[in-house]
């Protein structure tokens, strides 16, 4: 009696969940797989991938793209695990993170449209830069815009993991630390830092896979210049409505994701998320 | 020691200074007498009576915040279901499988779940607009929702629900009465964060809005390609002032929601998946 209406009760709450997994989390990531591995017919081919692998602009395109994934991710951490340190040493720092992440909730394409003003070419930028007697520089659509722009809108992700990663360290240590005769600087690099890697590991997640696939950013900065994998897919599907090359770019950016992720991957987590 | 302080004052001044820039310029600038982001020419409110009078942006704005209630509603509903199903979970397997695939729209690009979805509407005979982009919404809020929930439930005492279970509860009210009420602040934080990820979204809407309707990240996208026009920054510095408010209301639920202060800081984590 109990468990029938135990039963019941599981049963009402799978339906509407269970038909959105279904349908928004299985059937589209298969589609996608399905699309790549056909013709327009139907029948199986490894044709897409073949073309994707035997050209050099696609090998090219994907090589770019890390490699701007990579700077745009270091570029953030360098500016963000100095800033989360500093935060936390902070007196109300709750406010301050607050302030940090305030940026993130700013519609992502005012931010975008908000450098475009700035970096144009008779734009605030270079009327500053023409105050030291410098002529006008092209500085939109060019790679460092894109890298600056990019860097800009993933630094508060970078920020977060690592700020919270750092509060979580238990002060007595840095104290046990010093008292043992380290310096701050010891104390920061032999201490602080190992333990603060699970936040630095969430942070290059965060920002590295966004990295690959933003589209946006390359057209209205970038210009053009810079071909992501999901400027990539996004032309495949709306502009030259090749599907099936498409859902192909589609398929390599998910293993890369997926590569991102074991890499990051924070085995001392979950014991961790258990204890909190 | 005094001057390595003043050292970290300024590096924390530069980067909030750097991070805020861009977001100010922008609402400067909608009071420009003129018409382009440089050279001041006086101060003005004419950007704004422009806005006010588009009824094409207004319209737009209008859509966009009915897609981001409508959408973070049903998500919500639908996430609390998630999330008390797999709560309900004993295997602990079947409960890891079913939390894995909750992430995957959290973890996927954007892009991947824009086209994805643009192939399943397709296939499925969807016409693209409002619908598509209203479930496109809905189906990308719902893990937030779920992982906003779940952590309520496992702090949920269980003598609760044994003791309503033991005073003759059914099936509704225990959920209405003891469940529910002990779980609504992760709903309303989950509720918040679904809310934010549907007005911020630009790609998936991207793939999936066909020609008729537009949300404001497409339309300032497409405005931004044509070229500046002060009426997105007047714009822009309304969207900011409802941000700030959202902030605001969002920071004063978690932490009163939250016992620890440690969980707001979490929560406001959950916020940077929807990039």
């Amino acid at each position: 009696m109990m468990s029938k209406r135990k039963q019941q009760r599981q049963l009402f709450y799978l339906v509407p969940y269970g038909a959105w997994l279904l349908l928004f989390v299985i059937a589209p990531l298969v589609l996608l797989l399905f699309q790549s591995l056909t013709t327009q017919d139907g029948h199986f081919t490894l044709a897409n991938y073949a073309i994707y692998f035997g050209s050099g602009t696609y090998l090219l395109m994907t090589f770019n793209s890390v490699w701007y994934a990579f700077l745009i991710t270091l570029i953030t951490l360098v500016i963000s695990y100095p800033m989360a340190y500093l935060l936390n040493q902070l007196k109300r720092k709750q406010f301050w993170l607050l302030l940090i992440i305030l940026p993130t909730w700013i519609n992502l394409l005012l931010k975008t449209y908000a450098f475009i003003g700035l970096l144009s070419k008779s734009g605030t930028v270079n009327n500053f830069l023409g105050l030291w007697g410098i002529v006008p520089q092209q500085l939109l659509f060019s790679n460092w815009s894109f890298l600056l722009v990019a860097a800009y809108i993933e630094i508060p992700f970078m920020i977060l993991p690592i700020f919270n990663s750092l509060a979580e360290i238990d002060p007595r240590l840095a104290q046990a630390s010093r008292d043992l005769g380290a310096n701050k600087w010891q104390t920061l690099w032999r201490v602080t830092m190992p333990l603060s890697m699970s936040g630095v590991k969430a942070g290059i997640q965060a920002v590295f896979i966004p990295s690959l696939s933003l589209f946006m950013i390359t057209r209205l900065i970038g210009g053009n210049r810079v071909i992501t994998l999901g400027t990539a897919i996004e032309e495949h599907f709306l502009v030259t409505q090749n599907w099936r090359l498409g859902s192909t770019i589609g398929v390599i950016l998910i293993v890369a994701m997926v590569i991102t992720m074991i890499l990051t991957r924070d085995r001392g987590r979950q014991s961790s998320r258990k204890r909190g | 020691m005094l001057g390595k302080i003043k050292w970290a004052n300024i590096y924390l001044w530069f980067v909030f200074i750097l991070l805020y820039l861009p977001i100010f310029f922008l609402i400067i600038y909608s009071f420009n007498a003129g018409d382009v982001m440089q050279g001041w020419s006086g101060f003005s409110w004419k950007h704004y009576g422009e806005l006010f009078a588009d009824t094409r942006i207004i319209e737009i704005v209008v859509n966009t915040f009915l897609i981001a209630i409508l959408s973070s509603l049903l998500a919500s509903v639908i996430g609390t279901a998630g999330a008390l199903y797999i709560y309900n979970l004993k295997q602990p397997l079947a409960k890891n499988v079913l939390l894995s695939l909750n992430n995957v729209l959290l973890v996927s690009p954007d892009v991947i779940i824009g086209a994805s979805f643009l192939i399943l509407f397709t296939v499925l005979g969807f016409s693209l607009g409002f619908t598509s982009v209203l479930l496109s919404h809905i189906a990308f809020s719902i893990p937030i929702v779920v992982l906003m929930v779940l952590p309520r439930l496992q702090e949920m005492n269980q003598s609760l629900v044994a003791s309503a279970k033991d005073l003759g509860a059914n099936n509704w009210q225990m959920l209405s009465r003891v469940v529910l009420p002990v779980i609504s602040p992760g709903i309303l934080a989950g509720f918040f964060m679904a809310f934010t990820y549907s007005l911020d979204d630009f790609a998936v809407t991207f793939f999936v809005t066909g020609n008729g309707f537009s949300t404001l990240s497409v339309e300032v996208y497409s405005r931004a390609r044509q070229g500046v026009s002060l009426e997105i920054n007047a714009l822009s510095a309304m969207m900011f002032i409802v941000s700030l408010l959202m902030v605001i209301a969002y920071y004063i639920i978690s932490t009163r929601a939250a016992k620890n202060k440690k969980r707001g800081a979490q929560m406001m984590l959950a916020a940077t998946e929807g990039l």
